[in-house]
């Protein structure tokens, strides 16, 4: 077996254990991902899982260039509706392990430099309670 | 005996002509003489509304134009207005903490007379950032504003070379906590953006907005390709200049009585 099939595989494994969080046996440390502020995401879960840095990048290119601000897809949304809230209902930022990009990024290791510029937390810093699952 | 008159008598009806009249009479501003008009009266919005999914038109060229004989030489409501709204903060190293806009104080050695005047990012027409920037990162937007893409800024610093005015800094130290609508970090270079999130939200530059509610109402903000708008019609009725004309740059940003 070549080694690209080995990376191919060990990656299968990770989006399986990904999709089945809830269905965690136990036996794997998976992360336990908060559910957002909002009612539902701007696309369905496993969309977003694979494809929330494309929607995220083409965003980026048309805010940033054009001036178009339009919310669906914009990182500030994200941030506002996945916030985080600490022990002091203070909205916890990158620096916390269990901030929501965080938890699946660090199990995924895959770095992410998006907060070395943007805020990771909502301007209104104060945020109700995450519901988990 | 009565008098004759042409008034007609007067009556509870509502007349909503005469209203939209007066309206017009008050946003328009009213004529004192020729080129002379008195302002102040009701706020006549400079920014023509857009929608949040439509793009910056090359039609519109954002500009400013400062009233130096306006602009206190103890006053830097505009600095620490921008210092605010785009979460400046120092560490204590003038040499190197970011500046996008700052006063500065002029003197005509013969003469003795003394300007003050704010200087930022003249937003140029030909800016030489845009020009010298080897990975697209300096850039113009069509309605005019200059503006840095962090996302492909590799933090060379040929623009900050390249400004004439000075106008750039270079973000040292890592930064948290940022403004949500003004994303900066460690490695980039910045500059005044002209407030492109509360223009896009149609609002005024905060430098302008603090101008002219807490300083001396020196700063004026709008649309240079709009001959209806009240910057141009200033710049075409009173002598403006733009800061090293020569340059045969074209700034966005132009001075009365300097």
């Amino acid at each position: 077996m070549s080694v690209s099939r080995y990376a191919f595989a060990a990656s299968a494994v990770v989006l399986a254990g990904l999709a089945g969080l809830t269905a965690a046996t136990g036996d794997v440390p998976y992360p336990d991902i908060p559910k957002g502020q909002g009612e539902a995401c701007v696309a369905d879960t496993e969309f977003m899982r694979r494809n929330h840095m494309s929607l995220l990048m083409h965003q980026r290119d048309e805010t940033m260039r054009k001036g178009i601000r339009s919310k669906q897809h914009s990182l500030k949304e994200c941030i506002d509706c996945h916030a985080v809230p600490g022990s002091d209902s203070i909205a916890i930022t990158i620096e916390d392990p269990k901030h929501f990009c965080r938890l699946c990024h660090d199990y995924a290791a895959v770095k992410i430099d998006c907060f070395d510029c943007h805020a990771s937390r909502p301007e209104r810093k104060v945020v109700a309670e995450a519901r988990t699952k | 005996m009565s008098v004759k008159t042409n008034i007609p008598p007067a009556t509870k009806t509502f007349d909503p002509a005469r209203r939209s009249f007066l309206g017009s009479a008050v946003a328009a501003g009213i004529a004192l003489a020729p080129g002379v008009f008195l302002y102040g009266i009701g706020t006549a919005k400079q920014v023509q509304a857009r929608s949040l999914d439509e793009a910056a038109s090359s039609s519109v060229r954002w500009g400013m134009l400062i009233d130096v004989n306006r602009c206190d030489s103890g006053c830097d409501e505009c600095v620490t207005a921008c210092n605010t709204e785009n979460g400046l903060q120092g560490h204590g190293r003038p040499e190197t903490d970011a500046q996008w806009i700052r006063k500065i104080e002029l003197r005509d050695p013969a003469s003795g007379r003394q300007n003050s005047l704010p200087v930022m990012c003249m937003h140029c027409e030909d800016a030489p950032c845009v020009d010298v920037c080897p990975t697209g990162a300096s850039f113009k937007r069509p309605d005019g504003i200059v503006l840095v893409d962090k996302h492909t800024c590799i933090g060379c610093r040929y623009c900050i070379s390249a400004c004439p005015y000075k106008a750039r800094s270079f973000v040292h130290e890592a930064l948290h906590d940022q403004k949500t609508h003004a994303p900066r970090g460690k490695g980039t270079v910045e500059s005044c953006t002209m407030c492109v999130h509360r223009i896009d939200d149609d609002r005024q530059p905060a430098c302008v907005e603090a101008c002219n509610s807490k300083g001396g109402g020196a700063m004026l903000f709008g649309d240079l390709n709009d001959p209806d708008s009240e910057i141009s019609k200033r710049v075409a009725t009173y002598a403006t200049q733009q800061i090293r004309a020569d340059l045969g740059l074209n700034p966005g940003v132009r001075y009365r009585g300097l």
